[in-house]
């Protein structure tokens, strides 16, 4: 019998998991997915909203302010790449000054450090490449940009350190209440549920709730341009487009990894469809032009889409719903990564004031530890520190990604720790082999070939990404004469 | 610290031919190569067509390979296998090296030769929108896959593009039992070797679909068929000209781009066109000591053009390890400055109807005097059956070359001499008309 069981392992589940595990609880974290952070946090803009977007009245506005401050923090117990580069919103006329003039006065309602407005001349020193036409900015020195799904593995492999269990390719198909427990899949027993799932949030409400019209999602697909490194100085800041009622417009930034990253567009689609089109791309591509006149699309290595959840209430559901002790987090669109430290925060608080009110015991967890290991980078470190690993590890000495020199400890270490990897994606969005320009046309075989050593899994049953994604159908099992 | 002469980067063609050229001499040279052997991709390149030109016979790569690696190991060259050189130091002649079995090791050269070849361009830098399921391979990695691994990629196969690569796959896949379905190509010709649509297609019966393009992946986990279109002059496709194609694999052959990572980083200049390092005709780049060769300098049609190329750097790194030792007073930079000053270096530029040229600078004070003549490689935008390559000097028409049969995908060699060239040449220019 589980305290807590989480469904979706995204980076609002991974953290709510991690921050729990502050406390004396048994909790599990269910994903349907091969590995953790397969939905809206691994496919996103990759970056921190600095809050003055969301209404301040509202829970979005609340939690990104919060969530951003937590970010210094977390991202140093956690040890995941964060870096505030800010951000900078263009405006055109005094059509969009007047929306640069309401998200700074909001933003101030919300407490957002440094926010200012800024003209022409100050635009141009600092985005030197930014169109002309553009008189005005709206200047926000804490946003940030950070790897989404290396947050949400690395809260997992923290919250599992300190006891925590994850189950993958675990879809929940059914939750029953008994009395004073659920049970999950006739199978698992927990005392409470916090509903994580993401996009299928409705669908996972309405297993215990059939009638429910609480939690309504619609899915907005962005699409997405990432181009390879060598594209790196075309900006230095978050650049956005003026906010429309869709969304907070379209970005180019730079990655955490020194990449580009140039969209989303926001589209009305399926829950599952995370396909890019021409059009969707064509458009992100007009507004990124908008934006910078020269936009090296030839220097493109990757296109890719995620879906937000869209709520029908417009603001995030956090809450405890008519189903006692079953805590919907759901409509975590934009700004959900921004925020979801702070959603950890106060689904936590949610999770203790239930056990008061059941009068159930909990005590803090004694031995519980913030931090999470580093990754090695081995190939950013001094020539001492890396011969110090190779005495230790000969397998860092042997290069398997030329594109961003990444050796075969690091991925070794990646696959074993907890919440390690286990396909050729996830190899990839933990150490990035695969990440750059050759997307893994050398060293995808290499990969292959470690995941089977490792795992102990026969090579054609590797995964790329989803599951039964094999790349290889076959091995030929030649006769010997 | 081990100090080398001359060190060569990368044990393909390349390299292997420049290794070979190099140790001619008493010098220490030092080949490293990535791989647990030498020979590089012509490992997994098990089809014939290899060393027409050198060797007036068909080789497979593996054989061809061989002839090279045996030439190697017999040398005073020494090999350093399964190690990637991650750093060059052009300051103090220094690179740092990663290798499997001794860790991190550093060398300093006198001359150093890239031959780092090249890698194939992916999905992203063609921009195919849909789904991004497992079954989607560059041609290269389909080959290692099916000729190293021994493995079985895929049953119902979809080519795009008909690089030759590509076209070696179409029939490789065809051999190994798969049904090759089709090779789409944007353009209105193959950019692969004629002898190659002739040999991996026609004769099997694979359709070849010019003018078309995959405009989109279906399938969720694994790749289950591709939407192609009939493209426009402007590669646009046209609406209503979509077909669904089944497959469970796709096979991308659309480019190759040269390897310059390090290249890059050591702040070597690259040419616009080539996307290679600026070479002259001794193959020497804009960075004194170190020279370029093969297809990390500029994507080749034939490995026996590569292995030429190679052993070109390798003669021209020895001369000028012998130089620098004679002039050692004189210091790099000094010796850089006094050649720009007398003018020393004629520019090569091309029209558009040229998709790039090799080398791009000449230099007049060789490393090799006995190497006044020298061949500018050109390759052409669009075939065309007949056409007169106009050479200006400064301006001025300076000689004309008829040539037939002109394609994208096989290399033009003219060959001339320095010697000829007026005292007063600043510049040349290459262009290109229809007859």
């Amino acid at each position: 019998m589980y305290d807590v069981a989480i469904i979706g392992a995204g980076v609002v589940g991974t953290l709510i998991a991690r921050s729990l595990a502050k406390y004396e609880l048994k909790i599990i974290i269910l994903d349907k997915e091969n590995d953790v952070a397969c939905g809206a946090t691994k496919a996103n803009s990759a970056l921190i909203h600095a809050g003055y977007d969301a209404p301040f009245d509202s829970l979005r506005g609340q939690l990104n302010a919060k969530g951003n401050e937590l970010y210094t923090q977390l991202s140093k117990e956690l040890n995941f790449s964060f870096e505030r580069i800010g951000s900078l919103v263009l405006g055109e006329g005094s059509e969009d000054y007047k929306t640069l003039e309401r998200l700074y006065e909001n933003g101030i309602k919300l407490n957002i450090p440094g926010l200012k407005l800024i003209d022409r001349e100050e635009l141009a020193l600092m985005e030197p490449g930014v169109n002309v036409k553009f008189q005005h900015a709206l200047y926000a020195p804490t946003a940030g940009i950070t790897e989404p799904w290396e947050v949400a593995i690395a809260a997992c492999e923290n919250a599992m350190d300190n006891g925590v269990e994850l189950r993958l390719n675990y879809a929940v198909n059914s939750i029953k209440k008994d009395n004073f427990k659920y049970r999950i899949n006739d199978e698992i027993e927990t005392k409470l549920v916090i509903n994580c799932a993401g996009i299928y949030a409705d669908y996972i409400y309405s297993l215990i709730s059939p009638n429910q019209d609480r939690v309504k999602l619609s899915a907005r697909r962005g699409q997405y341009y990432l181009l390879d490194k060598s594209a790196s100085n075309i900006v230095k800041h978050i650049l956005f487009t003026c906010p429309t009622e869709k969304g907070k417009g379209t970005i180019i930034s730079p990655t955490a990894h020194g990449n580009i990253i140039i969209g989303p567009n926001s589209e009305q689609v399926q829950k599952d469809d995370t396909s890019t089109t021409f059009t969707g791309l064509f458009e992100v591509l007009g507004k990124a032009r908008k934006m910078i006149s020269e936009v090296p699309v030839e220097l493109n290595i990757a296109n890719f889409s995620g879906i937000r959840a869209e709520p029908s209430t417009r603001d995030f559901i956090i809450e405890e719903s008519n189903e006692k002790r079953f805590v919907n987090v759901a409509g975590i669109k934009s700004p959900g990564l921004s925020s979801a430290p702070a959603i950890a925060e106060y689904v936590t608080d949610l999770v203790l004031q239930i056990y008061q009110r059941e009068s159930w015991v909990v005590e803090k967890n004694k031995v519980f530890s913030p931090l999470r290991k580093a990754r090695y980078h081995f190939a950013s470190l001094s020539s001492d520190k890396q011969e110090h690993l190779i005495k230790l590890d000969p397998r860092f000495a042997h290069i398997i990604c030329r594109c961003e020199t990444i050796s075969e400890a690091e991925i070794v270490d990646a696959i074993h720790r907890n919440c390690g990897a286990k396909t050729i994606n996830g190899v990839k969005r933990r150490v990035r082999p695969g990440a750059g320009r050759c997307q893994g046309g050398f060293c995808g075989p290499k990969i292959i070939d470690i995941l089977s050593r490792e795992l102990n899994i026969d090579r054609t049953k590797v995964e790329h990404e989803r599951g039964g994604s094999y790349p290889i159908m076959k091995e030929r099992k030649y006769e010997k004469l | 610290m081990k100090n080398y002469d001359v060190i060569v980067i990368g044990g393909g063609p390349a390299g292997l031919s420049a290794a070979f050229e190099a140790s001619k001499s008493e010098l220490k040279v030092l080949l490293i190569e990535r791989d647990k052997c030498l020979g590089g991709i012509l490992n997994q390149c098990i089809h014939t067509g290899f060393g027409v030109q050198i060797f007036k016979e068909e080789l497979t790569g593996p054989e061809y390979a061989e002839r090279y690696i045996d030439l190697i190991e017999q040398s005073n060259a020494e090999v350093l296998l399964n190690s990637m050189v991650v750093e060059i130091d052009k300051v103090d002649r220094k690179i740092t090296v990663m290798s499997e079995y001794q860790g991190r090791l550093t060398f300093t050269y006198t001359a150093l030769i890239l031959a780092m070849g090249c890698r194939e361009r992916s999905r992203g830098s063609v921009i195919i929108p849909g789904t991004r399921p497992a079954g989607v391979f560059t041609a290269g990695a389909a080959q290692y896959y099916t000729n190293i691994m021994g493995d079985k990629i895929g049953e119902n196969i979809f080519i795009l593009g008909s690089g030759d690569i590509g076209l070696i796959m179409a029939r490789r896949m065809t051999l190994e039992g798969s049904k090759v379905l089709g090779v789409a190509e944007i353009q209105s010709f193959s950019s692969g070797l004629n002898r190659n649509i002739v040999q991996c297609l026609e004769d099997f019966e694979i359709p070849l679909y010019l003018n078309h393009t995959v405009v989109e992946i279906h399938g969720d986990t694994r790749i289950e068929g591709v939407t192609i279109s009939k493209v426009d002059e402007n590669y646009k496709p046209i609406e209503g000209t979509q077909q669904y194609i089944s497959c469970d694999t796709l096979l991308l052959s659309v480019g190759l781009i040269p390897e310059n990572e390090l290249t890059r980083a050591a702040g070597i200049s690259i040419d616009g066109k080539t996307k290679g390092p600026v070479i002259n005709q001794e193959m020497e780049t804009n960075v004194k000591g170190i020279f370029a060769c093969g297809n990390v300098a500029q994507v080749h049609d034939l490995v026996d053009f590569v292995t030429l190329e190679g052993a070109r750097a390798g003669r021209n790194a020895l001369k000028y390890v012998l130089r620098y030792f004679q002039n050692r007073n004189l210091t790099i930079e000094k010796e850089s400055e006094s050649r720009k000053e007398l003018n020393q270096e004629i520019g090569i530029n091309i029209s558009n109807q040229f998709l790039m040229v090799s080398p791009q600078v000449l230099k007049r004070e060789l490393l090799d005097v006995s190497q006044e003549d020298f061949q500018v490689m050109l390759r052409v935008s669009n075939p065309m059956e007949k056409g007169k390559i106009i050479m200006y000097v400064d301006g001025v028409k300076f000689k004309q070359f008829d040539k037939k049969f002109l394609t994208p995908g096989e290399s033009i060699h003219l060959k001339l001499s320095l010697s000829t060239l007026p005292n007063t040449a600043n510049n040349l220019m290459f262009e290109l008309t229809e007859v």
